[in-house]
């Protein structure tokens, strides 16, 4: 009992993460068209900044806030840089071009940084664990990374859903054509947007920072589970990222805690082991490929 | 004057390839990714050792990324292309299994300054296929038998699932002897925490783990923060405490318990030489057993090579390396009848120093003058 809702509680936290990561690429290629597989390239950026920070100063908050304003900085850069250039293209043109500039963030990641992970700890207040039931000492920083992702969610619908910014948004999912005939400044709209979704990773990539080891290529792993949750969410909406990124990063979780034991059941130990852990990874694939098959366009697809 | 100079240029170009003219060893290791700091160790080490030898030599490194398919290709080139004869260098067992029988068919001597993967170690052993570091299971067995001895008699086991994981662990249950669950984790990953819950519900007397790297560092961290540090008691192989992942981890590491076959803290001249020799090259790395292991293996090839006088004579080469004839930083080293080490291993703790910093101290020899399980099976 005290296991399963441990792992339920990772689930959920691992879905946060997700979600961070997910609105912001949706975002992108719903509303800008462009598939921006450089974004694990501005998580890591997130980490790495919010990381070195925390190691200069000592605070964890003031890599936070480090870890943001480079993310953002990146994103709008890499905006005015590069994917200025892209809208207009085939979306095989945009896969090169961001793919270029992971290539070219990891290898000046190791330029700055070197090759050796930087570790940053927990803030004070949030480095120990709370008892929530008996017998469980959960991680109180866990609980302060699902908090943190909530909140993101709530204020996101509220950006989204009533300001006028927000509208903008919505409308430029649902038909971007019609937004740009209406006269309004499609530039301005495209460079915010980039710049909510590269902070948005690197949001993700700060609260991660303290639990995953900040290295080289940390983006590369979590930006396929990325892509999967927005297609399963549905392009353009950001509802669905939340839902879509809650969902996977609980069936992941539970998937890779408990199939390897349950096999472990019917056949010998090692290879019971190597075929749950092989089946877990994966499980957010085979989810993906259900849903597409029921609805196409994702589950709260923005178009219609 | 024209006459003159160009006549000066030949010269000097003449003169140049003398002092280029050691012997061509081949460095294949991982220079990239979360261990990439691990290829750095062991391409310093091999350095260094190779200097204190007295040898005439030249590295060609080259970064194989973790990735056998990349290993080979760099392995195919330097064997055939650049006629080298002994290669070295790398550091995980799914690259050593893949290069090193490419090595040996070419007629060329490896020798592993790291990865000693099982199916090499017994009925496919070679000749020509030198292991300076360990066994891959008796890495762990050491590990094994430090838990025994402390009483415990049931263990959680993790590791990666790749072939070094599963030496490792099995290594572990072999010399523990106790009852063992196995957690196998992704080799590329960083979050232990679904791992994390699994281990406090079994609630083991001692937990194992085996994760190199940079999932080292996040393990570690990730058990403290846990809260598991404090109720259940850890025994680690020395991949998974080096002194880098110390370094990052700092005082959640502290009461963990290791086992080792070299220590910074041992007390004979040819360790006393490296760790000094080490501080000099580079002040701000920390010496891990991964440089140590290069180290002796650069004093090694270097012995080899002063014998044989350079690598022309293949077979006078492979003479000189199986008489092992220099003097190991760990103290006592010679070879089994499979080409893989029989030393001595050590207990240790992590222990605070005066700033509070974890530091490895060796506590007692707990196995003396052992091999490898394996060496049974190799028919040389």
């Amino acid at each position: 009992m005290i296991l399963l809702f441990e792992q339920l509680l990772n689930g959920l936290q691992y879905g946060v993460t997700l979600f961070l990561l997910a609105a912001g690429l949706t975002l992108i290629f719903g509303i800008m068209g462009v598939i921006n597989l450089a974004h694990g390239a501005l998580y890591m950026v997130g980490a790495f900044a919010a990381a070195w920070v925390a190691i200069q100063t000592g605070s964890f908050w003031g890599g936070l806030v480090s870890g943001l304003l480079a993310s953002a900085l990146a994103g709008v850069l890499v905006e005015l840089g590069v994917m200025r250039r892209l809208y207009a293209r085939d979306h095989l043109d945009q896969v090169l071009a961001t793919f270029a500039l992971i290539l070219i963030f990891n290898q000046s990641a190791v330029m700055v940084f070197g090759r050796q992970p930087l570790f940053t700890s927990a803030p004070e207040i949030f480095s120990g664990a709370i008892e929530i039931l008996p017998g469980l000492p959960y991680p109180t920083y866990r609980l302060f990374v699902i908090a943190v992702g909530l909140v993101v969610a709530l204020g996101l619908y509220v950006l989204i859903n009533k300001t006028r910014v927000g509208m903008l948004v919505r409308a430029g999912a649902t038909n971007r054509q019609m937004v740009r005939a209406l006269g309004v400044n499609i530039q301005g709209l495209y460079t915010a947007v980039f710049g909510l979704g590269a902070l948005l990773a690197g949001l993700a990539g700060v609260m991660a920072s303290p639990i995953v080891s900040v290295q080289v290529g940390m983006g590369d792993e979590i930006i396929l589970a990325t892509f999967v949750v927005v297609v399963i969410g549905g392009v353009g909406s950001v509802k669905g990222a939340f839902v879509a990124g809650i969902v996977l990063g609980m069936f992941d979780t539970m998937l890779r805690a408990f199939l390897p034991a349950t096999l472990q059941q019917v056949m010998p130990g090692p290879e019971a082991q190597a075929l749950g852990v092989g089946i877990s990874s994966m499980g957010i694939y085979l989810m993906m490929a259900l849903v597409l098959l029921i609805r196409p366009r994702g589950l709260f697809a923005a178009r219609g | 004057m024209k006459k003159l100079l160009t006549t000066a240029s030949l010269l000097v170009a003449m003169a140049v390839p003398a002092f280029a003219d050691g012997t061509k060893i081949g460095v294949i290791t991982t220079l990239s990714g979360p261990a990439g700091y691990l290829g750095e160790q062991i391409r310093a080490g091999l350095q260094l050792g190779l200097e204190a030898s007295g040898a005439a030599f030249e590295l060609v490194v080259e970064d194989d990324g973790r990735d056998p398919n990349t290993g080979v290709q760099i392995a195919d080139r330097m064997l055939n292309e650049d006629g080298i004869k002994i290669m070295t260098g790398i550091v995980f067992s799914n690259v050593s299994g893949a290069v090193v029988p490419e090595t040996l068919d070419a007629g060329a001597i490896y020798v592993s300054p790291n990865a000693a993967p099982s199916p090499l170690a017994g009925e496919k052993c070679n000749p020509n296929y030198f292991v300076v570091s360990w066994q891959n299971d008796s890495l762990h067995e050491a590990s094994g038998a430090a838990a025994k001895k402390m009483g415990y008699t049931t263990a959680v086991a993790l590791a990666p699932n790749y072939q070094a994981g599963k030496d490792a662990i099995a290594g572990f249950s072999r010399e523990f002897g106790g009852e063992v669950t196995e957690i196998y984790t992704g080799v590329d990953q960083s979050d232990f925490a679904s791992e994390m819950a699994q281990i406090r519900d079994k609630n083991p007397q001692v937990v194992f783990q085996f994760h190199p790297g940079g999932q080292g560092i996040a393990f570690l961290k990730q058990y403290q923060q846990a809260g598991l540090l404090g109720t259940v008691p850890m025994v680690l192989s020395e991949p998974s405490y080096d002194a880098v992942i110390l370094k990052a981890v700092g005082p959640a590491a502290i009461g963990v318990t290791g086992t080792t076959h070299w220590n910074a803290d041992f007390d004979n001249e040819a360790s006393k030489a490296m760790v000094a020799a080490w501080a000099a090259a580079h002040p701000d790395t920390p010496l891990t057993t991964y440089g140590q292991q290069a180290y002796d293996t650069g004093l090694l090839i270097g012995s080899a090579l002063n014998k044989a006088g350079g690598d022309g004579d293949v077979a006078a080469l492979q003479a000189a390396m199986k008489a092992a004839d220099f003097a190991s930083t760990r103290g006592s080293f010679a070879f089994g009848p499979n080409q893989h080490p029989v030393q001595d291993w050590y207990l240790t703790a992590i222990e605070a120093d005066e700033a509070g910093n974890p530091k490895i101290v060796t506590k007692e020899k707990i196995r003396e003058a052992v091999g490898d399980v394996y060496a049974a099976n190799c028919k040389m």
